[in-house]
C-alpha cells in the first residue's frame, strides 16, 4: 500500500467516520437524557434522504432552499414523533417505550416503502459537493473532505451549546437527574424536544453528506448505519458526546480498513462485534458513567 | 364454573379446532389461500410464543430471534436437502464432501435444527445476559445480524450456499404436519412456565433484586429461558424453511424480529394464548384480509384513495403502534384464555348492549388461572 | 444461654467511589437474638445490609456466617490508592458470593422499599422462595415428574400463609394488598427459604402505631416460631427498644455505640449523634 493510497482510505475513513459520529450524536443525547434507544434515529436519517429527494427532484427547488427545507422537515419529524409516541409513555416500564421506538421505525420504513416505493432512488446531485479537488497526490470528492470539518464545528457548537447557554445546562440536569430537574422548574419538555431537534438537525446534515457520494436511497437504506451509529454511541460510552465522536471514527476507519483489506463482506460483523466485545469488556463504554441500582 | 365443565370445554374446543382443520384438509386444494395462511400463522405463533418466553415471562428483551431463525431454518434445509437434488441446489460453488450424502429426516431434522440454535444461544448467552436491558437488546440485534452476514459471506460457500442460499427444501408432506410440530412446542413451552422454574423465571421478570435475594441464580436461569427460547425459534425457523422451499439470508431480517415482536406485543407481553391468537389474527389479516389495501381500487368512476402497494403495512404499523400507545396491555396483558374469563368477558360485553353493566370487571380479556 | 455466634462481621468497609459508606464495622449476632440496627439517615444501615447478603462486595472485611466466610475483600486495584479505610492488609483473599449463594446458606432479608413480585399472586410470591430448594432439573420440572416435590412445596408454603394470617389472600395479587400485609408477605416470602438469620431493612416504615405494636409482637412470635436470628434495621425508637436485645449505633458508617436497649438511652454519644437530632 502506498502512502497516498494509505492517505486516501484514511481520508475515506475519517469522512465516513464523522458521519457516523454525527448520527451517533443523537443517539446519546437522547438516551442520555430518556435513557431511551431510538431506534427511529436512522430511519429518520433515511427520512431526511427521500426529503432532500422530494424537494430537489420531484419539485427542482434549488439546492440551497432544499437543504434547509430537509433540515427542517426532519427536524419536525423527529420533535413529532417524540411528542407521539414517547411523550405519553414517559413513566411506562422500559421495555413499552423502547417497543415504541421500535414501531416507529417499523413505521417510517413502511411509510417510506408506501410513499416512495421500495425501488432505489437517486439521490440529486449537489454540484459545490461532487467536485473533486486534490490534496497533493490524493484525489476526492469536496463531500468527503468537508465532512469531517464540518462535524468537528457541530461539535464544538455543541459542546458549547452544552456547557455555557441555559438550555445546555437545562439538558445537563435533566441527564444527571430527571425528576429532580423537574421539581427545579426545568421545562421537561422542553428540554426534550430540544435534544430532540439536535439530534435530527444533526442527522439531516450527515445524511446529506452519507448520501451525496452514494448511488441510492431506499427505504431500508438507514437501518444498517443506523446500527453501526448506534453501536458507535456504546464504544464511547452512551451519553457522552465526544465517546460518540470517538466511536463514529473507530468504527468509520475499522470499516474502511476492512473494506480495503479486500474483507468487505464482514465489515459489518466487526462492527457488531466490536460492540459485543466493548459491552463485555466495559458495559458502560470508554467515556461512559456508571449507574448504580439502588437497593 | 366447575373445573369438570371447563375441562370438558376445553376438550370441546380443541375437538373444535381439529375438526375445523380436517375440514379445511377436506374441502380445498393444496395451493388454496386458506391452507397456506393457516400454516403460515402457526408458525409465526410458535415463534411469538417462544419469543414471548424471553421478552414477556423473563423479562429479557432480546431482539435476536430472527437470528435464532435463521440458524435453525439453515440448518434444517442443509441437512435435509434430497442428496438427488443437491448438485442442482450447489450448481455454482459445489456442495461440501461431509454434506454430500446427508440428507435427514424431517422430524429429527427439526431437532437438530433446535439444538444447533439453542447451542449457540448457549455460547453467546454466558457473557450477552449480563448486560441490562437495552444494552441485552442491542447485542441480540447485533447478533442477529452477524448470523445473517455469516451464513450468506463466501467461505461458507459450499455449506450455505452463500448468497444464492438454498432451496428444494423438503415441504411439510402432510397438511397437519406443521400444526402438530407447533402444538407439541406450545404444550412443552406451556408445561415450563407453569413448573417451578416458570415461576422463576417471572421473579426475575418482576424484580431481578428481589428474585435473588429469594436465592435464584440469576446468570442460569436466565440462561436456561435464553436456550430454551431459542431452541423453539430455531425449529419455528425449520418450519419456516419447510414452508417456503427456498431461503436466503434476506428471508430473516431484523424485520422478522419485529413482526413477531408486533405479534407478541398485540396478544399481550406474558401471555402465551395471547401470542397464539395475535399470531393468527396478525397473520391473517396481513396476509390475507388486508390484502386489498395493496390494490388500487376504482368504485364506478371514484378512485379509492390511499390504495395502493405498500399502504397495507403502514396501516400495519399504526396498528402496531396505537396498541403500543393506548393498549400496553394488548390482547391478554398478562393472563391466560380462561373460560371464567370469557364467560365474564361476554357478560360484560352484553353489559354495554343492555346497559346494565354496574360492576365493571378489572381484568380485560381472559380472566386469570393457574 | 450459650453464647454461640451465627454471624461475625470483621473490619468491613464499603467504600463508593470516595464515599465511605461504612467505615470498620464489626458486629457479632449470637443465636437466637433480635439485635437491632439503628442510626440517623444515611448512616449506613441498609449498605451494611447489603454487603452481608452479597448485593454489595465489601472494600475491605470480612463476613462470617456461622464460622464460614461468606464475604472477604481487600482493596485492589484503583481502590488500592483510593481506599479511605482502616485495616488495610489484614485480609488477601476475595470470597464474593452472590446474593443467591448467601441466600442459600441460610440469610433471609427483606427491603426497605417493598420489593415484592408484584403482579404475582401472594401465594406464587411464596412459591418462588422455596424454588432454591427445589432438585428436580428443568427437564423433569417440564414434564411433571417430579410430582411429589411440587406437592410438597405447595404444602409448605400454603403452611406458611396459614400461620402467618396470609391464607385468605393467597390468590391475591401481591399489590393489591394493603401495605401492612405486603409487608407481612415479604417476611413471609424471606421464611421460605428457610433462613437461619432474617434481617429486616425498616419493617415498621410506613406503619401506624398500632401496626408497629402488631409487628413487634410479630417479629418476637417468628423468632420463636422459626427458631430465627433477627437483624432489624428500623427508625421507631419504640419498636426498636422494645423488641430489640441488643442493640448497634451507625454514624457517619462508623460504630458509636452498642449495648442493651437501656444503655443505647444513656449513652451520650447516641443522643448527641441520634436522639438529641430531631428523628
Amino acid at each position: 500500500m502506498t502512502t497516498s493510497i494509505f492517505l486516501q482510505y484514511c481520508l475515506a475513513g475519517i469522512s465516513i467516520g464523522s458521519i457516523y459520529a454525527l448520527i451517533a450524536i443523537g443517539y446519546t443525547m437522547v438516551y442520555g437524557i430518556l435513557r431511551l434507544i431510538n431506534f427511529a434515529h436512522g430511519d429518520i436519517f433515511m427520512m431526511a434522504a427521500y426529503f432532500m429527494i422530494f424537494a430537489m427532484v420531484d419539485h427542482m427547488i434549488p439546492w440551497q432552499i432544499s437543504m434547509v427545507l430537509m433540515i427542517l422537515a426532519t427536524i419536525a419529524l423527529g420533535v413529532v414523533i417524540e411528542k407521539v409516541a414517547y411523550k405519553p409513555l414517559r413513566t411506562a416500564p422500559r421495555m413499552s417505550i423502547m417497543i415504541s421506538a421500535i414501531g416507529v421505525s417499523y413505521l417510517l420504513q413502511n411509510l417510506a416503502t408506501y410513499l416512495f416505493s421500495a425501488l432505489p432512488k437517486q439521490y440529486p446531485s449537489i454540484p459545490v459537493l461532487n467536485q473533486t479537488i486534490w490534496l497533493g497526490d490524493v484525489s476526492t470528492s469536496i463531500a468527503t473532505f468537508i465532512t469531517p470539518i464540518i462535524t468537528i464545528a457541530f461539535v464544538i457548537l455543541l459542546m458549547l451549546l452544552i456547557r455555557y447557554t441555559k438550555v445546555g445546562m437545562a439538558m445537563r440536569a435533566v441527564s444527571k437527574d430527571f425528576e429532580t430537574a423537574r421539581l427545579m422548574g426545568i421545562k421537561i419538555n422542553t428540554v426534550i424536544s430540544v435534544t430532540f431537534a439536535i439530534g435530527c438537525f444533526l442527522a439531516a446534515v450527515g445524511s446529506m453528506l452519507y448520501f451525496t457520494p452514494r448511488p441510492s436511497v431506499f427505504p431500508l437504506a438507514g437501518s444498517l448505519p443506523g446500527l453501526k451509529c448506534f453501536v458507535a454511541a456504546v464504544f464511547g460510552g452512551i451519553g457522552s458526546i465526544p465517546g460518540a465522536v470517538l466511536g463514529g471514527f473507530v468504527i468509520g476507519l475499522s470499516e474502511t480498513f476492512i473494506k480495503a483489506a479486500g474483507y468487505s463482506e464482514f465489515s459489518d460483523v466487526f462492527t457488531f462485534i466490536l460492540l459485543i466485545a466493548v459491552l463485555m469488556v466495559k458495559p458502560t463504554g470508554l467515556f461512559g458513567e456508571k449507574l448504580m441500582e439502588k437497593v | 364454573m366447575s373445573a369438570k365443565k371447563k375441562n370438558i370445554c376445553t376438550i370441546i374446543a380443541l375437538i373444535a379446532l381439529g375438526v375445523f382443520l380436517v375440514i379445511v384438509e377436506q374441502t380445498t386444494t393444496e395451493s388454496s389461500m386458506m391452507r397456506s395462511v393457516l400454516q403460515l400463522s402457526a408458525i409465526y405463533a410458535l415463534a411469538a410464543v417462544s419469543m414471548n418466553l424471553l421478552n414477556g415471562f423473563t423479562g429479557l428483551f432480546s431482539l435476536g430471534h430472527a437470528g435464532f431463525m435463521a440458524i435453525g431454518a439453515y440448518v434444517f434445509a442443509i441437512i435435509t436437502i434430497p442428496v438427488s437434488k443437491k448438485g442442482n441446489v450447489y450448481y455454482l460453488y459445489g456442495v461440501n464432501d461431509i454434506l454430500a450424502n446427508v440428507e435427514l429426516q424431517p422430524v429429527l431434522a427439526l431437532i437438530i435444527a433446535g439444538v444447533v440454535a439453542a447451542a449457540l444461544a448457549a455460547l453467546i448467552g454466558a457473557p450477552v445476559l449480563r448486560l441490562k436491558s437495552d444494552y441485552f437488546a442491542i447485542a441480540t440485534l447485533g447478533f442477529a445480524e452477524i448470523v445473517r452476514i455469516v451464513v450468506a459471506s463466501s467461505p461458507l460457500n459450499t455449506i450455505t450456499n452463500g448468497s444464492l442460499g438454498l432451496k428444494s427444501i423438503p415441504g411439510f408432506g402432510s397438511f397437519y404436519f406443521p400444526f402438530i410440530v407447533v402444538v407439541v412446542c406450545i404444550a412443552i413451552i406451556i408445561l415450563l412456565i407453569n413448573s417451578t422454574y416458570g415461576r422463576a423465571f417471572k421473579a426475575i421478570r418482576e424484580d431481578e433484586i428481589a428474585a435473588e435475594a429469594m436465592g435464584i441464580n440469576l446468570a442460569s436461569h436466565k440462561q436456561m429461558s435464553f436456550i430454551t427460547s431459542s431452541f423453539f425459534a430455531g425449529i419455528s425457523g425449520a418450519l419456516m424453511a419447510m414452508y417456503l422451499g427456498a431461503i436466503t439470508s434476506t428471508t430473516f431480517p431484523i424485520t422478522l424480529t419485529y413482526n413477531i415482536l408486533l405479534i407478541v406485543v398485540i396478544g399481550g407481553m406474558g401471555s402465551v394464548t395471547g401470542s397464539i391468537v395475535a399470531a393468527f389474527l396478525v397473520t391473517f389479516a396481513k396476509e390475507w384480509w388486508l390484502r386489498f389495501l395493496d390494490q388500487e381500487m376504482i368504485i364506478g368512476t371514484f378512485q379509492v384513495p390511499f390504495l395502493r402497494t405498500g399502504f397495507r403495512m403502514v396501516v400495519f404499523s399504526i396498528i402496531l403502534m396505537l396498541v403500543v400507545l393506548f393498549w400496553r396491555k394488548g390482547l391478554m396483558g398478562q393472563k391466560e384464555f380462561s373460560w371464567d374469563g370469557l364467560v365474564r368477558t361476554l357478560k360484560k360485553i352484553g353489559g354495554i348492549f343492555t346497559g346494565k353493566n354496574r360492576k365493571p370487571s378489572a381484568s380485560e380479556g381472559g380472566g386469570a388461572s393457574e | 444461654m450459650s453464647k454461640e455466634n451465627i454471624l461475625k462481621v470483621c473490619d468491613v468497609t464499603m467504600q463508593f467511589g470516595g464515599v465511605v459508606a461504612v467505615n470498620n464495622l464489626n458486629m457479632e449476632i449470637n443465636k437466637g437474638e433480635i439485635v437491632g440496627l439503628i442510626g440517623p439517615n444515611g448512616a449506613g444501615k441498609t449498605t451494611a445490609f447489603n454487603t452481608i447478603t452479597g448485593v454489595y462486595a465489601p472494600t475491605n472485611g470480612a463476613i462470617y456466617l456461622e464460622g464460614k466466610v461468606i464475604a472477604e475483600n481487600h482493596p485492589s486495584g484503583k481502590m488500592k490508592s483510593a481506599y479511605k479505610g482502616q485495616n488495610m492488609g489484614k485480609y488477601h483473599k476475595a470470597v464474593l458470593l452472590t446474593p443467591d449463594k448467601i441466600t442459600k446458606l441460610g440469610i433471609a432479608r427483606t427491603f426497605q422499599n417493598i420489593r415484592l413480585f408484584k403482579d404475582l399472586t401472594v401465594f406464587e410470591n411464596v412459591l418462588i422462595a422455596k424454588h432454591m430448594n427445589y432438585r428436580a432439573n428443568p427437564f423433569s420440572a417440564t414434564f411433571r415428574l417430579n410430582h411429589k416435590e411440587e406437592k410438597a412445596m405447595r404444602e409448605e408454603s400454603l403452611r406458611l400463609l396459614t400461620l402467618l394470617d396470609l391464607e385468605k389472600n393467597k390468590d391475591d395479587i401481591a399489590t393489591s394488598l394493603p401495605y401492612g400485609k405486603q409487608r407481612h408477605l415479604e417476611i413471609a416470602r424471606a421464611l421460605a427459604t428457610n433462613p437461619k438469620l432474617l434481617l429486616l431493612d425498616e419493617p415498621a416504615a410506613g406503619m401506624n402505631p398500632q401496626e408497629s405494636d402488631e409487628l413487634m409482637e410479630f417479629i418476637h412470635r417468628i423468632r420463636d416460631d422459626f427458631h430465627l436470628t433477627i437483624l432489624v434495621i428500623e427508625h421507631h425508637m419504640q419498636l426498636v427498644m422494645g423488641v430489640c436485645e441488643r442493640i448497634y449505633v451507625l454514624d457517619y458508617g462508623s460504630l458509636i455505640a452498642e449495648g442493651t436497649p437501656e444503655e443505647i438511652q444513656n449513652n451520650p454519644k447516641v443522643i448527641e449523634a441520634y436522639l438529641g437530632v430531631d428523628e
